[in-house]
């Protein structure tokens, strides 16, 4: 990573700290904390599960939650508070500023990840009292919930360099939801026919698949995860997000700062 | 006195050449109503000037300077900074930029903005530090260095956008309305400081529509009006053209026979009297205060103001308009 990218990074990275975004790790301590004693008590037998769904369907959503409400204000409040013209009249290209914001927040989100995959093992601990070998899958879940927020920087942010903070939440928003369906959608596409099938099956091979990256239910049934799909998710991870941060480098380096 | 499109003498190199910029936007619903914020704008500075783009709001200075930062882009035109195409990176590595009305990552200090900016232009870590406290000295706020920006004044803030401008020591700074926000004494400072960097060698170019600030600081302005420019030159050929006309001062509270039948325009104001005459009259005048037995004050020849020439050249503006319409 050169100078300036990480220089940008670091300040983003900064300004989620003191902008007090990982205070939302004492919101998910609470909640995870609640949710393992209440279940330790009603459940028999099924604590682990329980506790390990509740775990990571908050830790992806509540790093989904900062990736969006962070990453629609990357480029646009910049633009916005007029911050961003004392950095592009130094020697920083458009395209290090888009990549340096995007590697501050995925940053950001992996540190939060970090506590909250603590927090996670904490409460498995506490309702089971010993760690089984198959909660290692845990860490696979972890680490596709963190390609899954790679997508969703990428995607906020690509929203934030044309579009307002509002316009840039709702789109982002309903692209996750919409992605997080992409299975359902190309099953859709395969009872369809004409131009329907084919628009339905551009549509659902466009939105990011979310489903795939989604191991929560498994892991907490202890299945095991096959290297195959983990290669699969990183590959597709990394070339949805590169596709889409490319998308916002060629229209922020087209866009007029007025 | 230089005119739009004006040329350099040869082998003088041009801090900046700007060599036909032109803004147009596609305004409307549709997008499709031009709205000319730059007409085509041919201009030269040279190293180690001070040069003031003068104009009154909405006049284009913004768009130009966002223009030559590589903020905005340009219909058509280019430009030349420090002799190199001014989009290169190099280029930027050696200029400084105050934004009008700036505006900073508020949750920074003022130490921690200036070392990013230091990182964002390439200072080496071993002389950051060194050049943050020269320059936090320089502009004054060594005392609030540890004090995060979203509890600064406006003219603090000012003065921590002049520092990060000035931070990696470059050749060419343009200041964009430095002097706004500022009460009279940050004005005078910012003005010391202009007239410091001019010493040190670096060239300044900066847009104002506060006329006594260029008076009193640039060698050569240019003056724009409604995206188009209407004059260049040097101060000292603007305002050193007397009229022939002086101003003369004596002390009474009366106006002379002799003076008035000279036809002098006279005002008189507390115990001192004012007149303006003809320079061919000027000997005689004094003849008729001598003789009054009154005590001459001062006798001055009469130039024109920088502000008398930028309302000339609005005004031609309008006229030449209204001819048309």
């Amino acid at each position: 990573m050169n100078a300036r990218i990480y220089s940008i990074a670091s300040n983003t990275f900064r300004e989620a700290v003191r902008d007090r975004v990982l205070y939302n790790l004492i919101a998910f301590a609470l909640l995870l904390s609640g949710g393992a004693i209440f279940v330790g008590q009603i459940s028999i037998g099924i604590e682990r599960l329980v506790v390990v769904n509740l775990g990571l369907t908050a830790v992806s959503l509540f790093g989904i939650v900062i990736a969006i409400f962070i990453g629609i204000g990357l480029v646009s409040k910049e633009i916005e508070k007029r911050t961003l013209y004392t950095v592009l009249s130094r020697p920083v290209r458009r395209w290090e500023f888009v990549v340096g914001k995007f590697f501050g927040l995925a940053g950001t989100l992996a540190v939060n990840t970090f506590f909250m995959a603590i927090g996670v093992f904490g409460a498995l601990l506490y309702v089971a009292h010993k760690f089984a070998a198959s909660d290692a899958f845990i860490l696979v879940a972890l680490y596709f919930i963190i390609l899954e927020f790679l997508i969703v920087c990428a995607i906020a942010l690509l929203f934030s360099s044309f579009s307002s903070p509002l316009l840039s939440a709702v789109f982002a928003f309903s692209l996750f939801i919409v992605g997080s369906f992409a299975d359902d959608l190309r099953g859709f596409a395969s009872l369809t026919h004409g131009i329907t099938r084919w628009f339905v099956t551009a549509a659902a091979y466009l939105v990011p698949n979310f489903s795939a990256l989604n191991v929560i239910s498994a892991v907490a049934h202890q299945q095991p995860i096959a290297a195959q799909l983990i290669l699969q998710n990183t590959f597709y991870a990394l070339f949805y997000t590169a596709m889409t941060l490319s998308g916002a480098v060629l229209i922020f380096e087209r866009r007029n700062l007025k | 006195m230089r005119v739009a499109g004006a040329l350099l003498a040869p082998f003088t190199m041009s801090a900046i050449e700007i060599i036909g910029l032109e803004k147009t936007y596609m305004v409307g619903f549709w997008h499709k109503r031009p709205k000319h914020a730059l007409q085509p704008l041919h201009l030269a500075v040279e190293e180690g000037e001070i040069f003031g783009f003068l104009g009154p709001n909405g006049a284009g200075k913004t768009t130009t300077l966002k223009m030559l930062m590589g903020l905005v882009f340009p219909t058509s035109g280019s430009a030349r900074i420090l002799g190199r195409d001014w989009m290169e990176p190099e280029v930027k590595a050696q200029i400084g930029f105050l934004p009008e009305q700036p505006y900073f990552y508020d949750y920074l200090t003022a130490h921690e903005l200036l070392d990013y900016y230091g990182q964002l232009s390439g200072v080496p870590a071993k002389d950051r530090k060194r050049r943050i406290e020269e320059v936090l000295q320089r502009v004054g706020l060594t005392e609030v260095k540890g004090v995060q920006l979203r509890k600064f004044s406006k003219g603090m803030l000012q003065r921590a956008g002049i520092a990060q401008a000035i931070l990696h020591k470059p050749k060419l700074v343009f200041f964009d309305e430095p002097m706004s926000g500022l009460d009279p004494l940050g004005r005078r400072e910012v003005r010391d400081l202009m007239e410091q960097l001019k010493q040190e060698g670096t060239s300044v170019f900066f847009s104002t529509h506060i006329l006594s600030d260029a008076e009193a600081l640039c060698d050569r302005v240019a003056i724009i009006h409604k995206g188009e420019l209407r004059g260049v030159g040097a101060v000292d050929e603007l305002t050193s053209n007397v009229q022939g006309k002086v101003e003369i001062i004596w002390q009474s509270t009366q106006v002379p026979a002799s003076m008035k039948a000279m036809g002098a325009e006279c005002r008189v104001s507390g115990d001192k009297v004012r007149a303006v005459i003809s320079e061919r009259q000027q000997d005689a005048a004094i003849d008729a205060l001598r003789r009054e037995r009154i005590r001459l004050i001062s006798i001055t020849p009469l130039r024109t103001s920088l502000e008398a020439y930028f309302v000339e050249k609005l005004q031609h503006s309008q006229t030449t308009a209204g001819t048309l319409a």
